[in-house]
């Protein structure tokens, strides 16, 4: 099994998106690391190699990343530079969209998808399959 | 020579002055950021201040040492990385020695400047910190025979290389998704690095 670290500036947004996952693929262990220490809006390095740590603990077979923005990314390369060589093999970080790419994610490992099937279905464009094909493709309400 | 103590009213200085200066740093950041830069830097700032009572009667490297893992896990933004790191640098250049000499003053902000920029990975011109760092340590590298004046070269220079860039466009963090309207306004973290430069300069003169 493949596990999820969802990355975020804010405690709640992951929290819900956790909720949504857990729903839709409850076999796939997700961790997140949303805030900072002092409970504020942001990320931390330490907060996310615990979070990375406890997904590779969970996931024989390895580890997604997503984050929400590339603010983000800083605080993760960090917290990335401390995982030992035998951990980081087993990471990959995805420049999917955070909820649609942890959803497709999160499903593609509930069925047993290896690490690079996991890492490729998150980072499908985010919309392509969102509405009916026969709406109208510049945003105009159909009908 | 520099002691630690004389290192903890550095510290001391800037949460100071961060404190002072968090509405203007918010203000600054709001026009092209995420409006978080004073509020991040003076939560992480704050943190130290509660710090540095244990802190001051110890070695210099641990003080900075314990400074950017601190500011790692409390600022938020990218900043919190990146004053970490300097801060996390300039704490192994000094390593276990209780007073600093001018020149491994300047030998240690230059290793904080290339944790930064191996860190943010940014360049001169790309509208970051870096902009006022790379030419306040030039300065203080280039008057170290003369601390004081050294120390206030350093100061000026920073706050230019802040004002050069400010009609420039950012490339780097969230102040690049706006792209070409980011020109004009003044950067947030070359602000701060601004600050830094300009309370070590005040503390140490007034040590």
């Amino acid at each position: 099994m493949v596990a999820l670290v969802l990355v975020g500036h804010s405690p709640e947004l992951l929290s819900g998106l956790r909720a949504m996952l857990a729903q839709a693929a409850p076999e796939t262990p997700v961790s997140v690391a949303g805030g900072t220490d002092a409970g504020a809006l942001g990320t931390s390095a330490p907060r996310i190699l615990r979070a990375v740590r406890a997904a590779l603990a969970d996931a024989p077979d390895g580890a997604v990343v997503l984050l929400d923005l590339g603010s983000a990314a800083l605080a993760l390369e960090m917290a990335l530079d401390d995982l030992d060589p035998a951990e980081r093999v087993r990471v990959r970080v995805s420049r999917g969209a955070l909820l649609e790419g942890a959803v497709r994610a999160a499903v593609e490992a509930a069925g047993g998808g290896a690490l690079a099937a996991v890492l490729a279905v998150s980072e499908i464009p985010p919309g392509t399959d969102k509405l009916p094909d026969d709406w109208p493709a510049d945003g105009r309400p159909p009908g | 020579m520099i002691s630690t103590g004389d290192f903890s009213r550095f510290l001391e200085t800037f949460a100071a002055r961060i404190h002072a200066a968090k509405e203007e740093l918010t203000e600054l950041d709001s026009a092209i950021g995420d409006a978080d830069h004073g509020i991040n830097m003076d939560r992480g700032m704050t943190a130290i201040l509660e710090l540095l009572p244990g802190l001051q009667g110890g070695d210099a490297g641990t003080l900075f040492k314990q400074t950017g893992m601190k500011l790692i896990s409390t600022v938020g933004g990218a900043s919190g990385p990146l004053y970490g790191t300097f801060f996390l640098r300039l704490g192994t250049a000094f390593g276990t020695a209780t007073e600093i000499g001018p020149t491994e003053l300047a030998a240690g902000f230059r290793a904080g400047l290339e944790g930064v920029i191996a860190r943010g990975k940014a360049g001169l011109d790309d509208k970051t910190m870096v902009d006022a760092m790379v030419p306040a340590v030039a300065a203080l590298e280039a008057g170290i025979a003369d601390l004081p004046s050294a120390l206030d070269a350093a100061a000026i220079a920073a706050a230019e290389g802040r004002d050069r860039v400010t009609p420039l466009v950012a490339h780097k963090g969230r102040a690049s998704y706006l792209g070409e309207r980011s020109a004009g306004h003044q950067d947030p973290g070359a602000t701060s690095t601004t600050i830094l430069f300009e309370s070590l300069r005040d503390a140490l003169r007034a040590g």
